[in-house]
C-alpha cells in the first residue's frame, strides 16, 4: 500500500502490478505469489501490448491474481472465468486474454468450460495454479487433490484419485500443454513467455505449495520442503511435464 | 368477422406451412388479423402436427381454438382427433385419399379433396400443402385469391416458385368446380357410412 | 440517444413468431453478440440470431451450458458489445449466479427468458408466467433489475428494443420476461426504418485513465463504463467493491453500494412505470395483468361489459420495478383489481401490498400449460363487482 514509495529498491515487476493493492492476501510460503512474478516477467518480456491484455480469475486464492494486475482485471464467479474471457475474447479479438485461476476453480467446478474451451480452441491462455485443494474455504478436498490425502472434507483420507490436468487439455484439443511447479520460475517465465506469444488454447498447470492448508494437514512440511520435493522430482522429468506418469511429483512428496 | 382455423395432419405435410401461407395472406396482403399457433410434438417428421389459426378484422385476443368453424385434416388420425371439435354448422376441408370419414357429424359441410395426387401430378408430392392452401381459399372465401397467392409466393423458395402457383391454382380450381357442382360427393359417403354403422 | 443500424434492421411487415420477433429487436438494439444454450421454446431466438449475426458482423457462440452462457455474454459487454442471451425455466435457472453478477458489476445485458410451465422440466412446449419471482428475486442477494413482458410478437419485438435501452440506462441486466405462448404465436410484425428506432448508447467514460473511476456514480447514481482494451485497467469483481472496482469488503461498503444500486431504480419510478390502460377511468373493476394472460383478459372484458360491468384493464408491460405509486392511486379508486396470471399467484402478491387493502384483490391462479379461460376471469370480475 504505502509503504511502496518509501522502499529503496523498486519491484522490477512493478509495472504490471496494481501496486495499490499490494500486499497480497497470499499466505508465506505460499506459491501463487511466486507464479505471479514468472507471470509478470513473461508479460514484460514478449513486449505484448498490455493495453490490449485483459485478465479474468474465478473464485478462490489464485482468483486473485487478476486484482493484482495492472490490466484489464475481470474477478468473476466460482469457476467461470473461461466462459467470460470467451465471451471477452470474441467480442474483441484484438485482446490478449488470460484466464488465471485456482484448480478447484478451473477443474472442479469448473471443468466442464475447461474441456469445452480447449474443444472449440479458444484463443486463451489459461493459466491453473495447481494447490491441490480449495486453500480460500480453509482445505476442502478438490478435483485435483491425490487420493488419500487428508483435507477438511476427507478426514480419513480422500478415496477418489485425482485428475490428471495436462493429459485432460490435451486430449480435449488444446494446442500448448505444460507443467512447471513453483520451484520452476525460470522455466516457467520462459514457458509463460513462449505461450502468450501463441495463438489457440494454451494451458499451464502450475504445481504450487499450500503450507497452510495441504502441505501441514499432510505432514508435508513447510514451503521449502515442497521447494525440495519439486526440485528432486524435476530431476526425473527434466523439462518435461510428465503426461504419461499422472502425478508422479505430487504422488512422491506424498507421505502421510 | 372471427374465424377459428385449425389444420392438422400429420408432421412433413407442411402443414404448418399452410397455416403460415394462411395467416399471411390475411395479416399481410389484407387488411386484417391473423394469429397462428402450433401444437408440438416431440418428432420432427410423421407424429401430429396441427397448426391453430385466428383470422379476424379485429385485433386477434385469444390466441388458441378449441372449436374451430373450419378444419382441414391431412390425416387419419387428425379426422378421429379434432372433427368432433369442430363448431355446429362448420366446415370440414379433408384430403380425401387420406382420410376414411367415418361417423361423420351431420351439421358439417363437408369439401374433399385429392391433394396429394394433385401434387405427385404435377411432379412434387411436397406442394400438397399449396394445393389444399388453393383448395381452403376457394372454398372458405375466408381470405382473397390475390392475397393468397401473394403469400405462397413470399414463403416458397425461387427455385420452386412455378411449381407452387400451379399447386394453388389446381387447388383452387378444384374447389371452384366442386363449388360449381353444387354438390357434396361426401354427403353420399356419410350416409353410407351410417347406414354402414347402423347395420 | 442515437439510431439503429439501418443493416441490422429488418424494415418492413413480416409474418413471424415472437421468438423471431425477439432476436430481430436484439439486432435492431444493436446486438450483434449473444451466447446461448438450446432450449425449448426459446431455441429459434438464437437459432434465428445464429444465422443473422455473422451477416452484420456479429458471432452467436453456443456454450456448454447456461452457466457459460450467461457470463460469456458479460464478456462481450466487457469488451464493448451489446450482447444478450435467451433460455427458458431450467436454464434460467442455472443462470441466476449470473444475472447477480451483472447486477453487482452493473454490466448492461438483456436475459430473454420464455417461460414455460414448470417447475423442473415442467412443460417444455407449453406455456407459464411461473418465473416473475424468480426475475425479480432469483438470485442471492439484493439486487433490483428491471423485468418487461411483451403479450404480442409486435410488442418482442418493440420491447426487446426497450429492454437495450434500459439495460444502458441504468447499467442492469434487464429480464426479458416472454413466454411459450407468445414466443411461438406467428402475426403481423412490423418493424421500422432504422431512422424510426432510438437507442441509448453505452455512457461511455468521459475522463482519461488515470482520472476516471470505474463505479463512481453519475448525477443519476449510474456510473459511465470503460472496457478491456481502453486503456483504462478497469477492475470488476463480484465483490463487494469501492468506486474504482477494488473489494472493498465491509457494512459501510457494502451499504454504499447497494443502496445506490437500488435507488438508481427506484429514483427512475416515473419513468419505469410502463403500462397500457384501457378504461380504467371510472371502472368498478380493473383486472391488472401483463404478458399474454392480458390480452386474454380482453376477452374476458368484452364478456363483462357485455354484462354491464365497468371493468378496466391495466396492463403492466414493465413488472419490476413494480408500478407501485399507480397501484397505490387507483385501489381506493375501485371495488377491486384482479389478476389473472399463469402461476399459482405470484405477482398479486405484490399488489396486495400495494392496494394496503383499499379494495379486494381477487387472485385468479393458473399452473399454467395453456391460457385461462376468459369465462375464468370473467367469473372473478363478476366477484369483485359485487
Amino acid at each position: 500500500m504505502s509503504t511502496t514509495p518509501e522502499l529503496a529498491i523498486l519491484n522490477p515487476v512493478e509495472e504490471v502490478l496494481r501496486k495499490d493493492r499490494i500486499p497480497t492476501i497470499w499466505c508465506p510460503g505460499c506459491g501463487i505469489g511466486t507464479t505471479v512474478n514468472s507471470f509478470a516477467y513473461a508479460l514484460m518480456g514478449t513486449g505484448i501490448d498490455l493495453k490490449k491484455t485483459a485478465i479474468v480469475s474465478g473464485i478462490g486464492c489464485s482468483g486473485r491474481v487478476s486484482g493484482y494486475m495492472a490490466l484489464d482485471s475481470f474477478h468473476t464467479t466460482h469457476g467461470r472465468a473461461i466462459p467470460f474471457a470467451t465471451g471477452l475474447k470474441l467480442a474483441n479479438p484484438e485482446l490478449n486474454v488470460i484466464v488465471y485461476s485456482g484448480d478447484g476453480d478451473l477443474t472442479s467446478i469448473g471443468g466442464n468450460h475447461l474441456v469445452h474451451a480447449a474443444r472449440r480452441n479458444m484463443d486463451l491462455l489459461v493459466v491453473c495454479v495447481n494447490n491441490m485443494i480449495y486453500a480460500m474455504t480453509g482445505g476442502q478436498a478438490a478435483a485435483t487433490t491425490p487420493g488419500n490425502s487428508m483435507s477438511t472434507t476427507t478426514p480419513y483420507g480422500s478415496f477418489e484419485p485425482e485428475i490428471c490436468l495436462p493429459q485432460l487439455v490435451d486430449a480435449c484439443g488444446a494446442v500448448f500443454v505444460a507443467r512447471w511447479t513453483a520451484f520452476h520460475v525460470k522455466q516457467l517465465e520462459r514457458t509463460m513467455a513462449k505461450a502468450l506469444k501463441k495463438k489457440g488454447f494454451r494451458f499451464i498447470e502450475v504445481v504450487t505449495p499450500c503450507p497452510t492448508l495441504y502441505q501441514r494437514r499432510n505432514n508435508m512440511g513447510d514451503g521449502l520442503a515442497a521447494m525440495m520435493d519439486y526440485k528432486n522430482s524435476q530431476q526425473d522429468q527434466e523439462r518435461r511435464p510428465h503426461l504419461r506418469s499422472g502425478h508422479g511429483a505430487r504422488r512422491r512428496y506424498h507421505r502421510r | 368477422m372471427l374465424k377459428e382455423i385449425r389444420i392438422a395432419g400429420f408432421g412433413g405435410q407442411g402443414v404448418i406451412l399452410s397455416a403460415h401461407i394462411t395467416g399471411r395472406a390475411v395479416a399481410l396482403h389484407e387488411n386484417g388479423y391473423a394469429t397462428m399457433t402450433q401444437n408440438y410434438g416431440p418428432e420432427a417428421r410423421g407424429g401430429a402436427a396441427s397448426a391453430a389459426l385466428v383470422i379476424s378484422d379485429q385485433p386477434v385476443l385469444f390466441p388458441y381454438v378449441a372449436n374451430p368453424d373450419i378444419l382441414v385434416v391431412l390425416s387419419q388420425e387428425a379426422f378421429t382427433r379434432f372433427t368432433p371439435e369442430v363448431k355446429e354448422g362448420g366446415t370440414l376441408l379433408v384430403e380425401e385419399d387420406l382420410v376414411h370419414m367415418e361417423n361423420l357429424p351431420q351439421h358439417l359441410k363437408v369439401y374433399s379433396i385429392p391433394a396429394t395426387r394433385i401434387a405427385e401430378e404435377l411432379g412434387k408430392k411436397m406442394v400438397l400443402n399449396v394445393v389444399m392452401v388453393g383448395f381452403f381459399c376457394s372454398i372458405t372465401g375466408a381470405v382473397s385469391y390475390d392475397a393468397c397467392l401473394a403469400a405462397v409466393k413470399d414463403c416458397v423458395p425461387a427455385k420452386f416458385l412455378d411449381l407452387n402457383i400451379k399447386a394453388f391454382d389446381r387447388g383452387f380450381q378444384f374447389g371452384q368446380e366442386l363449388l360449381v357442382k353444387g354438390t357434396k360427393p361426401e354427403a353420399d359417403t356419410e350416409s353410407e357410412a351410417i347406414l354402414e354403422s347402423a347395420n | 440517444m442515437t439510431h439503429a443500424d439501418p443493416r441490422c434492421v429488418l424494415t418492413g411487415t413480416h409474418f413471424i413468431n415472437g421468438d423471431a420477433a425477439c432476436c430481430e429487436g436484439a439486432l435492431a438494439a444493436g446486438a450483434r453478440f449473444a451466447a446461448g444454450y438450446p432450449i425449448t421454446p426459446s431455441t429459434e431466438v438464437v437459432e434465428r440470431f445464429a444465422s443473422r449475426a455473422p451477416t452484420v458482423g456479429g458471432i452467436f457462440i453456443q456454450m456448454e451450458d447456461e452457466l457459460a452462457a450467461s457470463i460469456a455474454l458479460q464478456g462481450m459487454v466487457w469488451a464493448g458489445q451489446k450482447s444478450f442471451t435467451v433460455t427458458s425455466g431450467p436454464g434460467y435457472s442455472l443462470m441466476m449466479e449470473h444475472i447477480g453478477l451483472a447486477a453487482m458489476t452493473e454490466t448492461p445485458c438483456v436475459f430473454v427468458n420464455v417461460q414455460r410451465g414448470g417447475p423442473s422440466t415442467g412443460l417444455p412446449t407449453l406455456p407459464a408466467q411461473g418465473d416473475m419471482m424468480q426475475a425479480r428475486f432469483g438470485s442471492h442477494g439484493d439486487y433490483s433489475t428491471i423485468s418487461l413482458v411483451p403479450s404480442t410478437p409486435q410488442e418482442c419485438f418493440d420491447l426487446t428494443v426497450t429492454a437495450f435501452n434500459l439495460a444502458e440506462q441504468f447499467r442492469v441486466p434487464v429480464m426479458f420476461m416472454m413466454d411459450e405462448c407468445v414466443g411461438h404465436m406467428t402475426e403481423k410484425v412490423v418493424i421500422p426504418e432504422a431512422s424510426e428506432i432510438e437507442l441509448y448508447p453505452r455512457r461511455r467514460a468521459s475522463k482519461p485513465p488515470g482520472e476516471f473511476l470505474l463505479f463512481e456514480p453519475g448525477p443519476d447514481l449510474v456510473p459511465e463504463m470503460a472496457h478491456a482494451g481502453e486503456g483504462y485497467n478497469v477492475y470488476v469483481t463480484g465483490l463487494t467493491h469501492d468506486n474504482r472496482g477494488y473489494p472493498l469488503m465491509n457494512p459501510k461498503m457494502q451499504r454504499e453500494l447497494i443502496t445506490r444500486q437500488f435507488e438508481k431504480i427506484s429514483r427512475a419510478a416515473d419513468q419505469l412505470t410502463i403500462v397500457e390502460s384501457e378504461g380504467v377511468e371510472g371502472a368498478d373493476v380493473v383486472i391488472v395483468a401483463y404478458g399474454i394472460t392480458a390480452r386474454v383478459s380482453r376477452r374476458a372484458i368484452q364478456m363483462a361489459r357485455d354484462k354491464g360491468l365497468k371493468v378496466g384493464l391495466l396492463r403492466l408491460i414493465c413488472v419490476w420495478p413494480f408500478p407501485e405509486k399507480l397501484i397505490r392511486e387507483l385501489a381506493p379508486k375501485v371495488k377491486a383489481l384482479v389478476m389473472p396470471e399463469l402461476n399459482m399467484g405470484q405477482v398479486v402478491i405484490e399488489l396486495e401490498r400495494c392496494a394496503g387493502g383499499k379494495c379486494k384483490v381477487i387472485s385468479v391462479p393458473h399452473p399454467g400449460g395453456t391460457v385461462h379461460k376468459p369465462a375464468d376471469i370473467l367469473e372473478a370480475i363478476e366477484r369483485g363487482a359485487q
